[in-house]
């Protein structure tokens, strides 16, 4: 079985997000990139399926500009066999990007693709609801568990309301929770052997995919701010504050 | 004409209330009709709360033996056939919405908004990024239908004194029978929902471990809240995913809340920032809950909650 990973690049999850004055974006200059969170745990995921003999080939798959490379190349330094980098300047929508994801399963045939449940940048949470729709397969979401036996995927998903198991027959579309696994760190002689391992570019244009956007951003601001409010100095004093303000 | 769809979300033969706040969003809009969609296996007690939310036109009903369990797979379909003739489909950003409603925007070739905080316009929206730090204003095409989740802190659930009526139907939809339900395990609680609950108390990595967490139960119990946890408390294994509070958890925003043990991470945050008050208590006086907490108070959680608990009498 063959494992397609999705492996996006967003700012690092500890870097202080500004909104740019002018209201047109987000700094983005200079700011510490990494890969999404969701997206190592998926690769974590499909390269436990390969260690335990249920996968024999792991493809991250990056869209992109150009200089996504370096960021491909530690999908491969942990582990992946190869990369898929899909070339565009524009940032893609998630519609976009689940066809995208299609046209390489037409090409790739895999048993199985691991995305994460959403990107620390958009938040969007929709890109592998939609290839599973589009695809006319399972989709998983939410995984905290995943077992593969006979061609089916058991997996166990993080609902409000608890712990869900759904059985979806193979292939299937999986998104990844944070408590699925947690991922393997990148060891120097594995970042050494990825430099060997093969990235296949490819022009997002060339693959026919219909990129056409219904939305778009018009405005970015920042949230309101909270302000900071009073310290109080034993729960005597808390108690009374609440009361204060009818709230116990 | 504006028509709003509403997907509604039920358990066990109950409506869960995030059905009511998706409604209050889509009286935002100001459309010429709000319908809620109850697809089940047996719909009629689901739809009876439902017809009774403010501002809904109709309801509409699909009993369908498959529809015992929410699968989007499943699901999806039906509503993408039912969605034509509607310029808007809106469904809570739960769980439930989040896994489903992709699944329809992709089977109807749109995009999705996912998360909508306000209605700017028919067809222009707020919603929150890079968890809860930007704010972006998005516009979907004029012809496009709209298909979004709405984010259920942002709105408040429209009340329930009408009465509308309840129409059957009819969905020829062929559907797959490649995802099966097999089980949930539900976290059993007589506490209120955390979601809904007007009062939340949280425990923190601070809290140490399971059996210590008792302490936050007991608390939360004296002053009838809801309890909820940072994702440290949950990934710790002291209490289940379900009471996970804030950007990849729930995103709640209950009138009181107090966070216990916990120092503020923005993940954390992102997930209450719309509540009234913020009461922090935690040794650590440098934690960052105490930048956005309305009351802030520094000491030993395991001496400050039974203090609480003896000056509330």
């Amino acid at each position: 079985m063959k494992v397609l990973v999705g492996y996006k690049r967003v700012v690092d999850y500890n870097v202080r997000i500004q909104v740019k004055p002018d209201g047109t974006g987000v700094v983005t200059d200079g700011v510490k990139l990494s890969a999404n969170p969701f997206d190592d745990i998926a690769l974590e995921e499909a390269l436990r399926l390969r260690e335990k003999g249920l996968a024999e080939e792991v493809v991250v798959v990056g869209i992109g500009p150009a200089d996504l490379t370096a960021h491909l190349r530690n999908g491969l330094a942990m582990g992946a066999n190869r990369a898929i980098h899909v070339q565009t300047a524009d940032a893609v929508s998630p519609l976009t990007a689940a066809r995208t994801f299609l046209k390489l399963i037409e090409k790739e045939e895999p048993g199985l693709v691991i995305l994460g449940k959403q990107a620390i940048d958009d938040d969007a949470n929709q890109t592998g609801q939609m290839l599973a729709a589009l695809w006319d397969r399972p989709q998983a979401t939410f995984a905290s568990k995943v077992e593969i036996t006979d061609g089916k995927a058991t997996v166990t998903r993080e609902v409000d309301a608890g712990l869900e198991t759904i059985e979806a027959d193979l292939p299937a579309v999986i998104t990844t929770d944070l408590r699925l696994n947690e991922p393997r760190f990148i060891k120097l002689p594995d970042i050494m052997k990825a430099k060997s391992k093969p990235i296949d570019v490819i022009e997002l244009g060339s693959l026919g995919v219909d990129a056409a956007d219904h939305i778009k951003t018009t405005h970015y601001s920042a949230p309101p701010k909270r302000s900071k409010g009073v310290m109080v100095k034993d729960a005597a004093e808390l108690v009374a504050a609440l009361k204060q303000k009818g709230l116990l | 004409m504006t028509k709003i769809l509403v997907i509604a979300e039920h358990l066990d033969g109950k409506l869960n209330g995030a059905t009511a706040r998706a409604v209050s969003a889509a009286s935002a809009v100001k459309p010429d009709a709000i319908d809620i969609l109850v697809l089940s296996d047996a719909p009629d007690a689901v739809a009876a709360e439902a017809a009774r939310i403010d501002g809904v036109s109709k309801v509409l009903t699909v009993a369908r033996s498959e529809n015992a369990h929410a699968l989007a797979a499943i699901l999806a379909p039906q509503i993408a056939k039912a969605a034509v003739g509607y310029s808007h489909v809106f469904a809570p950003s739960t769980t439930f919405g989040k896994d489903l409603a992709p699944r329809v925007a992709a089977l109807l070739g749109v995009s999705q908004v996912s998360d909508v905080m306000s209605v700017e316009a028919p067809h222009s929206f707020k919603r929150p990024i890079y968890a809860g730090n930007a704010i972006v204003t998005v516009e979907v095409d004029a012809g496009s239908t709209v298909v979004a989740t709405i984010r259920t802190a942002s709105w408040p659930a429209a009340a329930s004194n009408g009465s509308a009526p309840v129409e059957v139907l009819g969905i020829d939809a062929t559907l797959p029978s490649h995802t099966r339900f097999v089980g949930l395990q539900q976290g059993k609680s007589d506490r209120p929902d955390l979601q809904g609950a007007p009062k939340v108390v949280s425990g923190g990595r601070g809290v140490g471990s399971k059996e210590n967490f008792e302490i936050i139960y007991k608390f939360a119990d004296k002053i009838g809240a809801a309890v909820g946890a940072s994702r440290a408390a949950v990934d710790a294994g002291y209490v289940p995913n379900e009471m996970q509070v804030g950007q990849t958890g729930k995103i709640i925003a209950p009138e009181l809340y107090i966070a216990v043990g916990i120092s503020g991470a923005i993940q954390h945050l992102t997930g209450i920032k719309d509540a009234g008050t913020i009461v922090a208590i935690n040794k650590d006086g440098e934690a960052p809950i105490f930048e956005i907490a309305d009351i802030g108070l520094v000491g030993d959680l395991f001496k400050i909650l039974p203090d609480l608990e003896a000056a509330l009498g």
